[in-house]
């Protein structure tokens, strides 16, 4: 082992993260002192919470380096060099499917949605009907992300302009925001974050740019970015769609 | 208090991290091993990789939970107290009270920005893919701006009442027509850029600061508001690397020009 290289290693490591949080730290002191003048409560939690957020983000960010990115990378090779495309198709969509149905923050979500949903009286009040709504609707946000990402991988194979995608897309939001139910839009507009966890970002992007990488005639930057935002479009299009068939 | 405190909030965390990691991991290797057969290069560092990526999120969420929001919530409330705000002598009908709040949620915005691992994530994928043209601070920078911008005049919008889907589809129309005229080269990456910033740092503190708004404000409801606050910072970073591309193309058309 070089244990100086090591060393000099993990140190640059920590002063790039120093510098990434270097912000928040300034602005939180400078209103606190300065502005609103106040002392920091509880400054042992701070301290404590802020050498953990670092420490966690070294850690993250060369975990990145390591897994996240060769793991997405290496899967588009591998599909590209297997050439099949219902293969590469049913990985997408299970790919954006599996990553949305466990999301956290889908399921309280969906429990607020049929609470809400209750209480205006568009669904029965009991324990069943409550449960059977918060479902449909996590599988259809969770199917829609699946879509989302079955759609993108084909447009970089076929290397379809992403505009016309959004832009159509954002046509249908604006439209059927006129249409749905006034309960279900704003939980619409909240299901569009789900798709962008930490894990997922850097999987789904290290996916595109090497499925662009690898096929002829596309450019990584140009074919490979744009899945994230097909990802989060598709699930208010097909939140307002469930809530116009249900509610 | 204190270590044990941490030390339950812990494994909850953890816990929670797994749960978001091992569908998208298994599914990975389902396909790697049984339907490719193709095994990974370098099995044992990505597996030490993965604990590290699980670890550290851990640790990052703890921190952020324990520490960062709470005072980020506090310093918004405060920042609109009538007490605070009459320190200045200002007069509290205008919107113009609410100024340290707009000022606030600015720094507060580009400083979560700065530091959301999934935009560091694709900063470093756009500039190994664009051959180093893109640079990772540059492009950092640029989206934390746009967020920056989108929480002032989110903010602002809470304190006069706008509607905001009045907002939401002027802010499309104007990317739609960036889209026209932007180099084709960034658009896909800057619609990514407003999808990342709805991640995990900048999530809390901007429904914090919404709600905490709001609950001040009269006549506000903070579940809309809240929320109000993430729709704008998902659009105005759009908007903020497009400008961006379209002002560089400028820059350069303007130095052929001239030679």
């Amino acid at each position: 082992m070089n244990w100086p290289k090591i060393a000099r290693y993990t140190t640059s490591k920590f002063y790039s993260a120093l510098l990434d949080l270097l912000p928040i730290i300034v602005v939180i002191l400078v209103f606190q002192f300065i502005i609103l003048q106040k002392p920091l409560p509880n400054y042992q939690d701070l301290i404590l919470g802020s050498l953990l957020v670092w420490v966690g983000l070294v850690l993250f960010m060369e975990g990145l380096e390591w897994a996240l990115f060769p793991l997405g990378n290496s899967m588009a090779f591998a599909l590209t060099n297997k050439g099949n495309v219902f293969l590469i198709l049913l990985f997408a969509f299970t790919l954006g499917f599996s990553t949305t149905i466990a999301e956290p923050a889908l399921i309280a979500v969906s429990k607020e949605a049929a609470r809400v949903s209750s209480v205006a009286g568009f669904i029965g009040a009991e324990e069943a009907a409550l449960d059977s709504f918060a479902r449909g609707l996590r599988v259809s946000v969770a199917a829609s992300v699946g879509f989302a990402i079955l759609i993108g991988v084909l447009r970089i194979f076929k290397g379809w302009p992403l505009q016309y995608i959004i832009i159509s897309g954002y046509a249908a939001v604006v439209g059927l925001t006129f249409i749905a139910p006034e309960e279900i839009i704003g939980i619409a507009y909240d299901t569009g974050g789900v798709a962008t966890s930490t894990i997922t970002v850097p999987l789904v992007t290290a996916l595109g740019v090497g499925l662009a990488s690898s096929i002829k005639g596309r450019n990584p930057l140009t074919d490979g970015f744009g899945l994230i935002a097909i990802a989060v479009m598709m699930p208010m299009i097909f939140v307002m769609i469930y809530g116009l068939i249900v509610l | 208090m204190g270590v044990f405190d941490f030390s339950v909030n812990f494994f909850e965390v953890l816990w929670t991290t797994l749960l978001d990691v091992t569908p998208v991991v298994s599914l990975f290797a389902i396909f790697q091993y049984l339907i490719l057969r193709r095994p990974l290069e370098d099995f044992r560092k990505v597996l030490a990789g993965l604990v590290m990526v699980i670890i550290g999120l851990t640790f990052f969420l703890i921190g952020l939970e324990k520490a960062l929001f709470p005072l980020g919530e506090m310093m918004a409330v405060q920042l609109s107290e009538q007490e605070f705000m009459t320190r200045f002598g200002v007069n509290l009908d205008s919107w113009t009270a609410f100024y340290w709040v707009y000022i606030f949620a600015a720094c507060i915005g580009f400083a979560t920005t700065i530091a959301e691992p999934s935009l560091i994530a694709v900063a470093i994928k756009a500039n190994s893919a664009s051959g180093g043209t893109i640079s990772t601070w540059g492009l950092r920078i640029v989206v934390a701006i746009g967020v920056a911008l989108a929480l002032t005049l989110g903010t602002i919008r809470i304190v006069i009442g706008i509607p905001l889907y009045i907002f939401i589809i002027i802010g499309y129309i104007i990317v739609m027509i960036q889209t026209i005229f932007a180099p084709k080269s960034i658009i896909a990456l800057a619609y990514d850029s407003g999808g990342v910033t709805t991640s995990t740092v900048t999530v809390p503190i901007v429904a914090a600061l919404g709600i905490g708004l709001a609950s001040v404000v009269p006549g506000r409801n903070p579940a809309i508001d809240g929320f109000g606050l993430i729709a704008f910072a998902s659009l105005f970073p759009i908007i903020a690397v497009l400008a961006y591309a379209q002002l560089l193309l400028f820059v350069q058309s303007l130095k052929t020009k001239k030679t």
